[in-house]
């Protein structure tokens, strides 16, 4: 009896459901299951900008060293000038050059983005193998690459959270058109 | 009006009117005379016929004498292996990508037709290989602001109303021919990061309400189950828009390469937004700033500003045929034939110039038209032998035209690398050889 009712509702307004969305107090399909808070956990590996989502542990520079050399070096070089794979340093201060080189420490706005993506992607053949605290160290030597934190650095979650990237202002959020600006009606200028 | 062999201009797309006997081509009255009134009716008729072509073809080929091929083979039909040229392949003119794992291939645009592209040919961009995923062992988790977080199966997914739609899916690395054209280039390594399918799902606001997204709510994290986890931060206006959670594409189920068993399409947006292999949703308050979003698909700009968040594919074109590396076969009739699309909606003219943007002309638009789907044009031409520039030029529903070249690069260049939707311009040569220009 249910059930009909509910596709009586979707067939009669097919938008409904759709527009409702945000609102919708209850479930319409009974489709899926709850999710444990315990599988949530296991999943949600994303880190924030805000340090949101950074987990528990630590890493030295020197820790780091020590794991760079042997799981990225022969990948991103000795020193992540790169070859084969992404340079992940220097460039510095060549973003907007015509040739420019851009890296973690030249280029990216936010040090959670290089924690988050070494934690989910990185080393490439073994992704998601590193510790959380490795992730700390090796992270903390590729932001030492390009002189972002002392050689002494430790990082956790509240030092990486307040490491401030060099080009970070630069970012802006702004999805404006650029050319060919919408003319309702127009005949075509752009010659 | 009987004649013994075809005029020259005709020969090659009036081939199916023809009857052919040993030694000789023989076109009937009726036949003629509707092939010479479409072409008329094209205002394309002008240049005299040409001389004479005899063929000498056997009245009894090889694969008449016998029985063919068996039934199903084999049981999943393959393109015809005449065929074998029209595959994806990576860029030419780039230096070889270090891996094959994180890469692209493209789209052989200037072999295909019509508007939907045959899933084997669709592109790929992969950042870590093309995961084997069982789909029974699939789940997708949405969580973050919501009323009620919930784990989905396939078979909870697929039981959801579906709805069908056709759309592009374009790269927004695509066309990243900034400065000097390199004159080597095909269509397929200028456009070949752009693919159209019919795409079957369940529309993501629907599941979204399942779970019940709180006020607060303002982007959505979509994340990958691929070796790369890839993440994308998506306006949750979006979502709630047009968004399609996909499990089938032109009538079957994924394409391991496009996201088997599970992907996130977001129509018009740039194809990176469009999670592949799906299998996690959160809901947030601000973008999430992944390394896909920074590092890139964020545009630099002459004002040393880094654009981020430059969702929309804007309006654009190309010509597929003649394309960079064909060649005109001799003067006289070519149907100029092309493709438009826009990410704002529908593409609502599409003019062509010959004579490299001095005059343009209207093309024709086959229908279906539709909103963030490819649109064929198409455009009859009479080549007289001298050289010729090629190029199109689409306005879409907003009336957004397509820029040139250099209104585009006068606002942003090369360092910008991604959305380039400038016109596209082929060179015909007096030999009929046609190259990028
Ligand atoms: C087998 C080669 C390989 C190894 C080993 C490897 N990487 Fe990578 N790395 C890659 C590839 C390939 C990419 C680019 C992936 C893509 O195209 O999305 C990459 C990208 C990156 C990036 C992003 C670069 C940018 O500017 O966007 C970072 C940071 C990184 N790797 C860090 C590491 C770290 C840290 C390690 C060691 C723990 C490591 N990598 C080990 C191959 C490797």
């Amino acid at each position: 009896m249910r059930k009909a009712a509910v596709l009586a509702l979707a067939l009669a307004a097919p938008g409904l459901v759709a527009a409702s969305g945000s609102l919708q107090a209850q479930s319409l399909y009974h489709l899926g299951r709850a999710a444990t808070s315990a599988e949530i956990a296991a999943w949600d590996i994303d880190i924030s900008p805000d340090g949101a989502g950074l987990p528990p542990g630590h890493g030295s520079v020197a820790e780091g060293k020590a794991i760079y050399a042997l799981k990225c070096a022969a990948c991103h070089g000795d020193h992540g000038q790169g070859k084969p794979m992404d340079a992940l340093a220097g460039g510095l201060g060549t973003v907007f050059d015509a040739k420019s080189v851009r890296t973690v420490g030249s280029f990216w706005p936010y040090a959670t983005t290089l924690y988050d993506y070494i934690r989910r992607a990185m080393p490439f053949p073994e992704p998601q193998s590193l510790s959380d605290s490795e992730v700390y160290a090796v992270s903390a030597y590729v932001l030492n690459l390009s002189g972002i934190v002392p050689d002494t650095a430790v990082l956790d979650a509240a030092s990486l959270a307040k490491i401030v990237m060099p080009n970070r202002d630069r970012f802006v959020h702004d999805a404006k058109i650029d050319i060919g600006q919408p003319q309702p009606g127009a005949v075509p200028a752009v010659r | 009006m009987e004649q013994d062999v075809l005029p020259v201009g005709l020969e090659r797309d009036a081939r199916h009117l023809v009857t052919l006997e040993p030694g000789k081509a023989v076109l009937t009255r009726r036949n003629l005379v509707s092939a010479a009134a479409s072409l008329a009716a094209s205002g394309a008729l002008g240049a005299a016929p040409g001389k004479a072509a005899a063929e000498t073809i056997p009245s009894r080929p090889e694969w008449q004498q016998r029985p063919g091929a068996e039934l199903m083979s084999p049981p999943y039909g393959a393109p015809s292996a005449r065929e074998s040229q029209v595959i994806r392949r990576a860029r030419h003119g780039s230096p070889p990508p270090p891996t094959n794992y994180a890469g692209i291939s493209l789209t052989p645009h200037q072999n295909l037709y019509g508007i939907v592209t045959p899933g084997g040919l669709h592109y790929e961009r992969h950042h870590s290989g093309v995961p084997d995923i069982d789909p029974d062992q699939h789940r997708l988790l949405v969580h973050g602001l919501v009323e009620r977080p919930l784990i989905f199966t396939m078979d909870d997914l697929t039981r959801f109303p579906s709805v069908s739609r056709l759309h592009f899916l374009e790269c927004s690395g695509n066309t990243p021919t900034w400065g000097v054209p390199k004159p080597g280039l095909t269509v397929q390594d200028t456009h070949g990061l752009l693919s159209c399918s019919e795409w079957t799902g369940v529309p993501l606001a629907t599941v979204l309400a399942e779970a019940g997204v709180r006020p607060e709510g303002k982007w959505l994290l979509a994340e990958g189950g691929d070796a790369a986890a890839l993440t994308r931060s998506i306006p949750i206006e979006k979502a709630f828009d047009d968004a399609l959670l996909v499990y089938a594409q032109n009538g079957e189920r994924l394409r391991p390469e496009q996201g088997y068993p599970l992907r996130l399409l977001l129509p018009g947006f740039e194809g990176n937004t469009s999670i592949k292999w799906l299998r996690r949703l959160k809901i947030g308050t601000a973008p999430f700033q992944t390394r896909w979003e920074t590092s890139k698909y964020s545009l630099v700009l002459p004002d040393q500003t880094i654009r981020q968040f430059d969702f929309v594919m804007d309006a654009k074109s190309v010509i597929t045929s003649p394309s960079g590396g064909q060649s005109l076969k001799g003067t006289g009739f070519h149907e100029i034939s092309g493709l438009a699309w826009s990410g704002r909606g529908k593409i609502t003219r599409v003019e062509v110039s010959t004579d490299g943007g001095t005059s343009w002309h209207d093309a024709a638009l086959q229908e279906p038209v539709l909103s963030k789907c490819l649109t064929r044009f198409r455009f009859p031409w009479q080549w007289e032998g001298a050289p010729a520039r090629l190029a199109s030029r689409s306005t879409d529903a907003s009336g957004y035209v397509q820029p040139s070249r250099a209104a585009l690069e006068s606002i942003r260049d090369g360092r910008s690398y991604y959305h380039n939707n400038a016109i596209q311009t082929w060179a015909v040569a007096a030999n009929g050889s046609v190259v990028n220009a």
